[in-house]
This record gives C-alpha cells, structure tokens and sequence, in this order.
C-alpha cells in the first residue's frame, strides 16, 4: 500500500488478499489479522465524545486534517471481528481528499463478502462511524 | 410460577412431532441446519398459526365493527372471539379487561401515556427494577417528564435477583405506580411479582407487570397474581408480529382516559364534544391488526393444548444441560443464576466479546443473541459489554444445546 494509491486502489488491492482465501474461515482470520495491525487509537481519543455506542460492540473513530490536505483517521473498537472492519476502513481511507471520502461508496466490504457487518441493523457502530467519517471529509472538503 | 388456570391439555407433548409442525426450524444457515436458540426475542410460528392467517385474508377479510355485510360481521366475530381466549389464557375476570395492542411495548406505553394525564403528579414516584427491558423504562421517563414525577430503581443482586428488601423499603407514600417484569429477557430471572404485588397493594400503589418473557413458559393467572396491569406480546408466544395485550382490571380501564383518538374507539364525535366508546374500545383506535390478532388466538390455541407443566418439564432439561456444559467448558462466565429461571442462558466465554464470538456461532448455524438485550442498565451494573443469550422454547431439542455447545467451543477456539 503506497500512500499515493486511490481509495479504489487501495480497496482492490484488499479484495484481492481477500480472495486468496477460499472460505470463511480463512477471510475472518485474515480481517482479524488486519484488526491486530490498527494502529493503535490515541489515548486522548478513548472517550466517550468519539464513541459511537451501538446495541452490538463500541466503536472510537476520530480524524485529523493532514498537512498535505487529507484526512488522518483513528479509530478502535472493542470486539475483534468489528475492530477488523475498522481496519479496512482506516486502511482504505486513510489519508485520502475529503472529497474522495465524502463520495466513496465502500462497495469493497460487499466484494469481499463483509458487507452485513456494515448494515445499520446490525447495530455494531460500523455504520454510524461510516457516517462519522463521511461527515467529517465533507465539512472539510466544503472548507 | 403460579397455579396453572384451568386450561385442559388435549395433546402430549412429542417433540418431533412439534418441530415438524414449525417449517422455519427445516432452514439450513450456512450449509448447517439451523440451530434457533433467540426465542426470547421472537419465537418462530406453528402451521396452524401460518394457516389461520391465510385463510383470514383469503377467505374472511373485512374491516371489523363497521359493515353491516356478512363479511364484516364474520371479520368482527372472528377478531373477537380472540377476545375470550387471551381472558382464559390470561385467567382475567372478563373479556372487557382484554385491550388488543401492538404488543408489550405499545400495552406499557398506553398505561404510562394514559396514566401521565391526570394521575401522576409532581413528586410522585414510579418504582421500577434495575432488570427492566427499556420499553419498560422509557415510557415511565417520559411519563415522569411530562409530570413531575420521578423514576426510582429497585436494585438486582449478582446472581440477577431483585433485592426485595430494598423494594419494601423503597416502597413508600410518595409511590404511585410499580412496574416490573415478570421474566427477565437477558437473565430468565423469575421474579417473585405475587409478593411484590401484595406490597405494593398494602400501600395502595397499583402495579404493571411486563409479561412478554413469561407467556410462553409457564402458566399466568392475573387474577391470582391481582396485578392491576398485565402486558404482552403474541410473537412471543408463537404468534404473529404486531399484536399483544395489554390486561388491565376493568376499574383502571374505566378510569383512565384514551391513549389515542381515531375510529372504533368513540360513540359520538362533534367538534365540540366526543364520547367514547366503552371499554376495551375505548383504548383501540383505528382499524386494528385483524389478521394479527385472530393469528395470535391461534397462537394460544397452539400452546394451550399441550399440559403447560409438560413444557415446563421439557425446557428446564435444555437449561439444565446447557447450563452444566457450559460450566463443564470452563472459563465461561454465566450471568443472570437466579434460584428461579427460565428458558434463557446468558454467558460470557472470558476474554471474548459477544459480537465476535455469536458472529462466529452464526457460521455454524447456531442462532443466539447477543449484546445487552435491551438492559443496558443491568450490562452496566455487571460491568460487561453485553452476553450472549441462548433462548429456548418447546420446540428445541437437547442436540440442539449440543450443537450450542460444539459452537461455543469452536468460536472460542476460533478467536483466541
Ligand atoms: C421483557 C421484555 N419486555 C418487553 C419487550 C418488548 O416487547 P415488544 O417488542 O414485543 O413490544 C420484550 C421484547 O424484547 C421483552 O423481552
């Protein structure tokens, strides 16, 4: 991963991993895999304002304008399998334009068979981070 | 729980004989046969509940109480015939006290929403349980918003037993109402409602008690409970969605004013004046959910005809087992060991989160729930992120807490 590639580069290049795995077991081993490489949530943002509580599993996420005029996000979650999810987020969207983030349709997660993990009625917080995320690149990009 | 009502048993209880009359429980989930254990959420629906239904729309559809024509009139007498049913099913004096709901939710909401005009005022105070389902606690914030009144929290113990006798204390002249579940959902705690109610009643409070976990394991008779308020929901005890009941006693129905305006609930509507239609109507706005409630006598019907002591016998054997195997696993954290339960495990393997550990079970086509079940208070309390809960109702078998059990082991396996 370069930090040059686009959102759709960067998510193909996790489709293909994805595919190397011919069943589930393999594929929620590999996202959990990527859960244990999250770069670990700053302290400072383990609190409640960056929580996003849902019904099923807690999620932190939290961004940060870059220098460069990207987005820097950080973000955590207590249980492994949504905390592998995260990972993919933040790997795909990591310092990405604004605009990019605000328009991307995350259509990777369905490819790689994660999507249900996203549903808003799963109730793990990925969705309402989504929005977070989205949310924040768009009140950047209209800066 | 309490004495069983004089229902009488037509059937014996055969367990293949009853899964095979449940076609959903024939689902393969993920190449493995599904393994329904979340029936404290929803129970899954008999043959001859999915055939009422049908046969209502296909052959019996009308609007009820408003057409002379025979259609109507057999759409009025079959919504309610339901009527007596759920009266003996619940063991209530009169079929006036039976008011057709949405379910539990919308039975506690009518009360609180009911009961916040004119009844509670500044100061009074509501006692409720620190096991109570939220839609036994929300609706008594926004009563107690709206007057004044405030929200008072009856403590649970560790092994998920109310502390009672902080209740008799808590229990004072300033209360106005105790609402209480009868079945925890999250710990299958049975709680002892006879005695509370009786308390409460020696110092005049009247009390609600939320029946939706209780229904469909043992036998309920709101007369020898003297509950004021009895709720419940139809899919809960294999009936269909949307539609439950809400038991009040005839003086409080009387006494309250509508919940919600509309059609079938009036008698004479002017823009100056209306009056209402007497009870229960009163309290059933609209065109109500036919379908739903004729599908919910079948429900009862369904259950009614088996010796209700026989199921009882039947799904304290899987909890029994579940619960021994799981302490046989080790290393697995059982919340909610109150002396008298029912039909739900809740557990914890340590080290693990349950969205992670029931995705994984999910893949083995074991269905449990997980999370805090709508008692994020109690979760709080326990310091934990949530369970997972096993459910269990006459349908499942003890292979299936076998396959609970070889998913467990697997997940934890799995994810450490
Ligand atoms: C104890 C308890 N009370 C109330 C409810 C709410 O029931 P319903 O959603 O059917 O209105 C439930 C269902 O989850 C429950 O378990």
């Amino acid at each position: 991963m370069t930090a040059t590639a686009t959102i759709e580069e960067r998510a193909d290049e996790v489709v293909e991993e994805f595919e190397l795995f011919d069943d589930w077991m393999g594929r929620y081993e590999h996202l959990i895999e990527q859960g244990k490489a999250l770069p670990a949530l700053p302290d400072a943002y383990r609190d409640e304002a960056y929580k996003v509580r849902g019904c099923q599993s807690q999620v932190w996420v939290a961004a940060e304008p870059t220098d460069h005029g990207t987005i820097q996000f950080w973000a955590d979650s207590d249980a492994i399998i949504t905390r592998g999810i995260v990972a993919l987020l933040v790997r795909v969207l990591n310092d990405q334009p604004p605009a990019a983030v605000a328009g991307t349709d995350l259509a990777f997660l369905d490819r790689i068979g994660m999507k249900e993990h996203l549903s808003p009625t799963r109730k793990n917080g990925l969705d309402a981070m989504v929005r977070r995320m989205k949310l924040y690149a768009e009140a950047l990009a209209s800066t | 729980m309490q004495p069983a009502p004089s229902r009488l048993a037509t059937r014996t209880f055969d367990l293949d004989e009853v899964r095979s009359e449940f076609p959903v429980l024939s689902r393969r989930i993920h190449d493995h046969p599904l393994v329904y254990l979340d029936n404290a959420a929803t129970t899954q629906k008999p043959l001859t509940v999915l055939d009422r239904i049908d046969s209502y729309y296909r052959t019996e559809n009308a609007n009820v109480h408003r057409g002379v024509h025979t259609l109507s009139q057999e759409a009025t007498d079959a919504y309610e015939s339901v009527r007596p049913v759920m009266q003996r099913f619940l063991g209530a004096a009169s079929s006036r006290e039976i008011v057709f709901t949405k379910g539990t939710t919308e039975a506690v909401n009518l009360v609180a929403g009911s009961l916040a005009r004119g009844y509670f005022k500044k100061g009074d105070e509501i006692l409720l349980t620190g096991m109570e389902h939220h839609s036994n606690i929300v609706p008594w914030q926004l009563a107690a918003e709206a007057t004044g009144a405030v929200v008072k929290v009856v403590p649970v113990n560790d092994r998920g037993e109310l502390d009672l006798g902080a209740y008799q204390a808590l229990l004072g002249p300033r209360t106005r109402m105790v609402a209480v579940v009868h079945v925890s959902n999250s710990l299958g705690t049975i709680n002892p409602v006879r005695q509370m109610i009786a308390d409460a009643h020696s110092m005049g409070v009247p009390v609600l008690v939320d029946g939706a976990q209780a229904v469909a394991h043992g036998p309920v008779n709101v007369q020898d409970l003297d509950c004021d308020f009895y709720c419940m929901s139809a899919h809960k005890v294999f009936g269909p969605t949307g539609t439950g009941v809400l038991y009040a006693k005839e003086e409080w129905l009387e006494r309250m004013p509508p919940y919600q305006g509309g059609g079938d609930m009036i008698s004479a509507v002017t823009f100056e004046h209306t009056t209402y239609h007497e009870i229960p109507h009163k309290f059933e706005a609209g065109t109500p959910n036919m379908a739903g409630v004729i599908g919910m006598g079948a429900a009862i019907d369904y259950l009614s005809a088996f010796d209700i002591e026989e199921i009882q016998r039947h799904e304290s054997q899987l909890v029994t087992h579940a619960t021994g195997e799981l302490e046989e696993l080790g290393g697995v954290r059982l919340v909610g060991t109150a002396a008298h339960k029912t039909a739900v495990v809740s557990f914890l393997p340590e080290g693990l989160h349950p969205y992670d550990v029931a995705t994984v079970m999910d893949r083995f086509g074991v269905a449990v729930r997980s999370g805090h079940h709508c008692t994020q208070p109690l979760m709080d309390q326990y310091g934990i992120p949530g369970t997972l809960r096993a459910s269990f109702a006459l349908y499942n078998s003890l292979d299936e807490v076998d396959r609970l059990i070889d998913a467990v082991r697997k997940a934890r396996k799995f994810l450490s």
